[in-house]
């Protein structure tokens, strides 16, 4: 089947990101003294834990980030293409997209949660719950095979779960084993003693939990809505995964879109002092004297009004949503970039005094150079620790703002979206959790692990250093 | 003194102008009243009359910057950037796109938000430190360590699931304070008990963590150290000497909070139907009623610079080392 490749902004902002990611791991592992920290942080066997389940985030995230439009029919020897634009992540769970209720159901439920009038063939109208269309579909007679059908398929997912990670984990001994000289049986006593320098103890019982979960998880969904479906009868656990890319976006492009910012003017601050400090300081003086959630929906209320007066510039629904998120990126990124600037202005009015710029000075280095090559290699830590540190702020800070009615866009699927639409349906009777749930538990999982990993990072960089949280939703919060 | 308070305060002067330049930027330029006219009256089958009186209705119709038709000082003063912002720094905050006067609306829902915003940030306060103290006390035992531990789990938390699950669980299965509302007097208390534990309870994780790095800090200084070798008792030390020291940084962190209490919170007030400014705002948002969020984003930087005027006095009160100039 031919496909047209569909790249959306953020998108191309992702493969961004993976590209400097990538230019700098080659950096770093060329330097010893800038490897010395990340060996650190992998020695932190709860950050190494919490690294391993980011890593399946981040893997459904970049599936989810290649998008593409599939070709319908070839007319007149052109192809032409569908108007829905499709990941590989949505072609990978095509039958969670596809097969859907007509409107709530219970999770793993084979019955509507609702009764409602079924004709039966011989023409007779009862009320009952009537049987869901693909939920459980497979059963003759949900009331005597259901359980045992649950269990057999939870079994089954385990034991692929098990597989998976016997197989992981010989490869990662026989690895190991070949790195150090220690024959495999040694290797295997070590890991399971957990004496090895990278905490693989750590990270195999990660993994072994999350493919505990994950395998039956997998092997229900195909034939079950895991985690019950919405209103409109759409399944939980695929929009549970799909806000995962939100989250990720909104985390890391945000940072990504304000960080030449903050680095530029809180270097160029401490640095030059003089009127260029006043400048810049008055610059994010009056920008952070408006509280971040206001200016947020002044600057969302005004780009609504933007796109809805320009909706020539958008030739999909998606790619209109995508832009919304890019903004909404790009406007926490204006909100966000003053607490780092004031602490770069900080540490580069110290750096400056130092024997080293001095005797750059000395020399008559230019003034662009001591900045590149002096001053802006030894501030980085505290952008690394800012940036994780940020994360997961933003990812809260996500549901949050969609609450409030200026976050994502309604038909993105955002954790935000989730508990928005389903914060109401608390008042039903009996009673629709498995929205909310999914949506908490999926974003509790995302921040915890963030947070964890975070701190790992800050204890490797920097123990000391109090970088509060630039983005502070939790003053308006409470 | 009272030279370093006046030069503080002019010193907020430009920041204010700058707020005011930004946001009438924001509103006034980056789209033009007619666009907010057409998405208020709908974007298609909207007719040029109409829009007319929207904006006559609404003083929009005038011109930005310079009012070239009016005579002396009313090429200046009648037009949109004096109506809509200049007279925000007299307070007056003019009618809402629904007509409302603003300025009485604020006046009246300033209330029931500190009602709720003051309990939450005194109990907090007392709770977090009694807390991080606990916890810097017990340092690099299992009580610090699990301490440690439930904080992070706690801040990973959306405070949306502190409010919805704290609605479900005392409002709805214990049926022990109504689920939201509001009513004045001493009935208040009913409505208020719910909003304010849950503000508390979704603060502790960042807060109590924070607080004990703080204290942790504190506690490996010399002073201490000395305070121990001449045999004081462990509480004694804690209480007496770190807890006072350590209050120099929470207080910058406080102090500049204490204004931005009259603003609400947006979440709860709107979850609790409290009709105070946090759901004023997101009224308004909801509604795009544009002048009522612009007066509130003026109002809120006046609100956080009165904080940071605050916080620097406040320095100079409890630490002697820091002196006006």
């Amino acid at each position: 089947m031919s496909f047209k490749l569909e790249i959306l902004w953020t998108d191309a902002l992702i493969y961004l990101l993976l590209v400097v990611v990538a230019l700098l791991v080659r950096h770093v592992r060329r330097h010893e003294h800038l490897m010395a920290p990340w060996r650190k942080v992998a020695r932190s066997a709860s950050g190494m834990a919490a690294a391993t389940v980011l890593a399946f985030f981040v893997v459904i995230g970049l599936a989810d980030s290649v998008h593409y439009r599939p070709a319908v029919e070839v007319r007149d020897g052109k192809t032409i293409y569908a108007v829905e634009v499709l990941s590989v992540f949505d072609k990978l769970t095509t039958k969670l997209r596809t097969q859907k209720a007509k409107t709530y159901s219970a999770p793993l439920a084979t019955h509507r949660y609702a009764k409602e009038t079924i004709e039966l063939p011989d023409g007779l109208q009862v009320r009952d719950y009537p049987r869901l269309t693909y939920g459980g579909a497979h059963l003759a007679d949900p009331a005597t095979e259901w359980g045992p059908d649950i269990a057999r398929r939870c079994l089954y997912g385990i034991a692929g779960g098990a597989l998976i990670w016997l197989v992981v984990a010989t490869l990662l001994c026989v690895v190991l084993a070949r790195w150090d000289p220690a024959d495999t049986g040694r290797m295997w006593r070590a890991l399971r003693r957990g004496e090895t320098e990278i905490p693989w103890r750590a990270i195999l019982l990660t993994l072994a939990v999350v493919l505990a979960v994950g395998g039956p998880l997998v092997a229900l969904a195909a034939n079950y809505h895991v985690f019950g479906t919405d209103k409109v009868g759409q399944d939980v656990f695929y929009q549970a995964l799909k806000s995962v890319r939100t989250g990720l976006v909104i985390g890391t492009l945000t940072t990504l879109v304000m960080l030449p910012f903050a680095l530029a003017l809180g270097v160029m601050a401490g640095y030059f002092k003089g009127w260029v400090d006043d400048v810049i300081q008055y610059l994010y003086t009056t920008l952070s004297s408006i509280p971040g959630v206001l200016l947020i929906a002044a600057a969302v209320l005004m780009m609504q009004v933007w796109i809805e007066t320009h909706p020539e510039l958008f030739d999909t629904v998606l790619a209109r949503a995508d832009l919304r998120l890019l903004f909404l990126c790009v406007i926490l990124g204006i909100t966000s970039w003053t607490g780092l600037a004031r602490l770069l202005r900080g540490e580069a009015l110290k750096l400056r005094e130092m024997e080293y710029i001095q005797a750059a000075h000395a020399f008559a280095v230019p003034h662009f150079r001591i900045l590149t090559r002096h001053i802006l290699p030894n501030v980085m830590h505290i952008v690394l620790i800012a940036i994780v540190m940020d994360f997961s702020g933003l990812v809260l800070a996500e549901a949050v703002l969609s609450y409030v009615g200026v976050g994502v866009d309604p038909s993105t699927i955002s954790f935000g979206t989730m508990i928005n639409s389903a914060r109401l349906e608390m008042a039903r009777e009996p009673i629709v959790w498995w929205s909310l749930t999914a949506a908490f538990t999926f974003m509790l999982l995302l921040v915890l692990s963030a947070n964890l990993f975070a701190d790992a990072v800050r204890d490797a960089f920097d123990p000391r250093i109090r970088v509060g949280r630039s983005f502070r939703l939790a003053a308006q919060k409470a | 003194m009272i030279a370093y308070i006046t030069r503080r305060l002019l010193y907020a002067i430009p920041i204010l102008v700058g707020v005011n330049v930004l946001t009438f930027a924001l509103f006034f330029v980056v789209n033009s009243p007619d666009d907010m006219a057409r998405v208020h009256l709908g974007v298609k089958r909207v007719t040029p009359e109409a829009i007319q009186k929207w904006k006559e209705e609404r003083g929009y119709d005038k011109p930005l910057l310079y009012n070239g038709a009016a005579a002396g000082g009313g090429r200046f003063i009648d037009t949109i950037f004096y109506e809509k912002s200049v007279r925000l720094f007299a307070f007056d905050f003019g009618r809402s796109d629904q007509g409302r006067d603003i300025g009485y609306d604020i006046s009246t829902r300033m209330w029931p938000s500190l009602a709720i915003a003051v309990p939450v940030f005194l109990m907090g306060l007392a709770a977090y430190l009694t807390f991080a103290l606990l916890m810097a006390f017990f340092r690099a035992t299992y009580v610090d360590f699990w301490g440690v531990v439930a904080c992070v789990a706690m801040m990973s938390i959306s405070g949306l699931f502190y409010i919805i699950g704290g609605q479900y669980l005392v409002g709805k299965l214990l049926s022990i304070v109504p689920i939201s509302g509001y009513d004045g007097g001493a009935d208040a208390f009913r409505f208020l008990a719910l909003p304010v534990i849950i503000g508390v309870v979704s603060g502790i994780g960042a807060n109590t963590r924070w607080y004990r790095t703080i204290f942790l800090e504190e506690i490996n200084k010399d002073y201490v150290r000395t305070a121990r070798a001449k045999g004081l008792s462990e509480p004694r030390v804690l209480f007496r000497h770190v807890l006072q020291n350590a209050m120099i940084p929470i207080l910058t962190g406080v102090v500049a909070v204490i204004p931005l209490l009259f603003m609400g919170s947006l979440i709860a007030e709107s979850f609790f139907g409290i009709p105070g400014l946090g759901s004023y705002t997101i009224d308004a948002i909801n509604s795009q009623d544009f002048a009522v969020v612009r007066a509130m984003v003026f109002l809120g930087s006046v609100l956080y610079i009165i904080g940071l005027i605050c916080t620097d006095i406040s320095y100079t009160l409890v630490d002697p080392r820091v002196r006006f100039e």
